[in-house]
């Protein structure tokens, strides 16, 4: 397991994922100062955050002292100096998610979190313009939780059952 | 008698509010905030420290100045339907924001209730001009999940076919950046080129576009026989093609004209921003995942990280180029290193049973039915997993809640993220230049939207 760089904020748990990346579980508080870490520390790049609602599975595997909430915001991060990646999972909350915005450390989530607003309802704090993206602009609900329907055009056919 | 005309006007007003998507769009100066302004002209990115400091753009002009007009969704040039929306300054670009989505079908969502054997058939539809790797990417993902390994064969075959169709995508840039740069006859060689691998595919996977070829666990079905000779035509006479290209494009006055300088980006900013694959190989940086975090067999092959300098048009165009020549060198060592083996993991949790068992076993039979009918289940766990796509890092995140399908698919589609650099790469161009930029950044609007 590699070591959280030295300007890490203090108490950012972290946890051996399936995957060989290192994973880190900071609280909202510590989310933006442990980024600006691992940035300041060579990870030029946020390639991926997607927020993810864990409705069915408040049960699921956490290092302990992570409280689980329904919505988790996952950021992957990118070092091509160490050619290195490391995921940050902060739990964003259960009614009305909220985290902050990693706009100002890399402006290429702009989109990201825009499209994590969009499909979830997760609010990002002070992010300069947090539109729907993919959905249109009247579109009720965020349609990845798990409380949201699939969706499903009915078969035409002659004795159809109709929409199940 | 004024009568017919105010009916023109509500039917606009009517017409403009149904098709608006309000706050989404481009919006007037006046009527927007200091941090959007200053991110849709492209300024955050050339601050220090990346702080906006709004004195630094050029708030005073006034509205009735400039104006704003849409391009697309349904514009020839932005291939698919993305909208552009340009506040022009009669003929140079002030300020531009892409709107998407008009092509979302909601595919994440599809992902979460199709099985991991299904899944496949979901993701080639995204980027619909590299399928293979769509499908690879979320191979690999759920293999890595169910901790099972993948014969050498099949590990061959997967590289070769992404190959191929990295060859085939490129074609097709190649195709349309000519068309829109008014060179029609590229337009119909790269697309001609391009049809040489359809073919292949087509006798291998019995498909064109979106083959469902590359599954958990292996490969659909094994290379027909004589494939060699039939790879070996198409390495030829590609690569013989790329240097009938090199004349028409490379060396040709207008061509060079429209691309040559136009659109410059940096390193800096394309880190910031997130963009991979050829747009930041084009600014200096020597990223490639295939060298730089091989997966498959990429660290036994040979072959060159194209890299670019000025990171402008040209050099958008030129890694291209010479990426198809790297990926043919790729394919000849493909062919010689080929191993023998199975094409398909012989794990029977995840693979079905030979077709000839289940013609005089029941327990085969039944088995194939569980296994096409519930799927199999792959144990709890989250992945992130990506590969290097055409357009740059295709990255699969996975969460598995120990079921037969996954609990949250998303992909990280690499257009997406590059499209934000759109409104950087056009401040200050003119408006021809929007059509080279948006060709060159070459988004599918298949994966943006997904």
């Amino acid at each position: 397991m590699t070591s959280l760089s030295s300007t890490a904020p203090p108490g950012v748990l972290t946890s051996d994922g399936l995957a060989a990346d290192l994973c880190c579980f900071p609280t909202r508080e510590q989310y933006v100062e442990l980024v600006r870490s691992f940035r300041d520390d060579g990870f030029e790049m946020c390639v991926d955050l997607c927020g993810v609602d864990y409705l069915e599975h408040f049960d699921r595997r956490l290092p302990e002292g992570v409280e689980p909430t329904r919505f988790e915001v996952v950021v992957n991060l990118l070092s091509l100096s160490k050619k290195q990646r490391v995921r940050i999972r902060v739990q964003a909350g259960n009614e009305e998610p909220e985290v902050p915005t990693l706009f100002n450390l890399y402006p290429g989530t702009e989109a990201m979190e825009r499209e994590a607003f969009d499909l979830f309802g997760i609010l990002f704090t002070a992010h300069p313009d947090l539109t729907r993206i993919l959905m249109p602009e009247e579109w009720e609900g965020h349609p990845l939780r798990k409380d949201y329907g699939v969706g499903r055009v009915p078969v035409q056919f002659k004795e159809s059952p109709g929409p199940r | 008698m004024s009568e017919p005309v105010v009916r023109a006007a509500e039917r606009i007003e009517i017409l403009s509010a149904e098709t608006s998507e309000g706050a989404q769009e481009l919006q007037r100066r006046d009527a927007t905030n200091v941090n959007e302004l200053s991110r849709e002209v492209g300024a955050v990115l050339r601050l220090d420290g990346l702080t906006l400091d709004p004195t630094s753009i050029d708030m005073e002009r006034r509205d009735d100045e400039t104006m704003i007009i849409n391009m697309g969704p349904s514009h020839p040039s932005t291939h698919g339907v993305l909208r552009l929306m340009l506040e022009l300054d009669g003929e140079f670009v002030l300020r531009t924001k892409p709107v998407i989505g008009y092509l979302h079908t909601g595919m994440e969502k599809t992902g979460e209730v199709l099985s991991y054997i299904q899944g496949a058939t979901n993701v080639t539809r995204m980027d619909y001009l590299s399928p293979v790797i769509n499908e690879l990417c979320y191979s690999m993902a759920a293999e890595k999940l169910l901790g099972i390994e993948v014969p050498e064969r099949a590990v061959w075959i997967r590289m070769m076919m992404s190959e191929l169709n990295r060859i085939s995508s490129h074609l097709v840039w190649m195709a349309t950046n000519g068309m829109d740069l008014g060179a029609s006859s590229m337009m119909i060689y790269g697309l001609r080129e391009r049809e040489l691998i359809l073919a292949f595919f087509e006798k291998t996977t019995g498909l064109r576009l979106n083959l469902n070829y590359v599954r958990p666990g292996g490969v659909a079905a094994d290379l027909p026989d004589g494939w060699q000779d039939d790879v070996l035509v198409i390495c030829d006479t590609i690569f013989a093609r790329t240097f009938e290209y090199d004349e028409l494009l490379t060396g040709q006055p207008i061509f060079r004209n429209r691309m040559v300088g136009v659109a410059p980006l940096t390193a800096e900013e394309a880190l910031a921003l997130g963009v991979t694959g050829p747009l930041l190989r084009s600014t200096g940086v020597a990223w490639d995942l295939r060298r730089a975090m091989p997966y498959l067999a990429y660290d036994q092959v040979e072959f060159d990280v194209i890299v670019g300098t000025f990171g402008d048009n040209f050099d958008r165009y030129a890694i291209r180029l010479n990426e198809i020549r790297e990926s043919i060198r790729i394919i000849r060592q493909c062919i010689d290193m080929m191993p023998r083996g199975d094409y398909r993991s012989q794990d029977p949790k995840v693979t079905p049973p030979p077709r000839a068992r289940i013609g005089e076993s029941m327990e085969a039979l039944i088995h194939h039915f569980k296994l096409f009918t519930e799927g199999f289940q792959v144990p709890p766990g989250e992945v992130y997993l990506a590969v290097e796509s055409p357009r740059g890092e295709l990255g699969c995140y996975m969460v598995s809640d120990g079921t037969a399908k996954p609990y949250r698919l998303h992909v990280r589609a690499p257009s997406f993220v590059n499209l934000q650099a759109v409104s950087l790469l056009m401040r200050g161009g003119s408006m021809a230049d929007t059509i080279t930029v948006v060709s060159t950044i070459d988004p599918v609007m298949g994966e943006v939207d997904r």
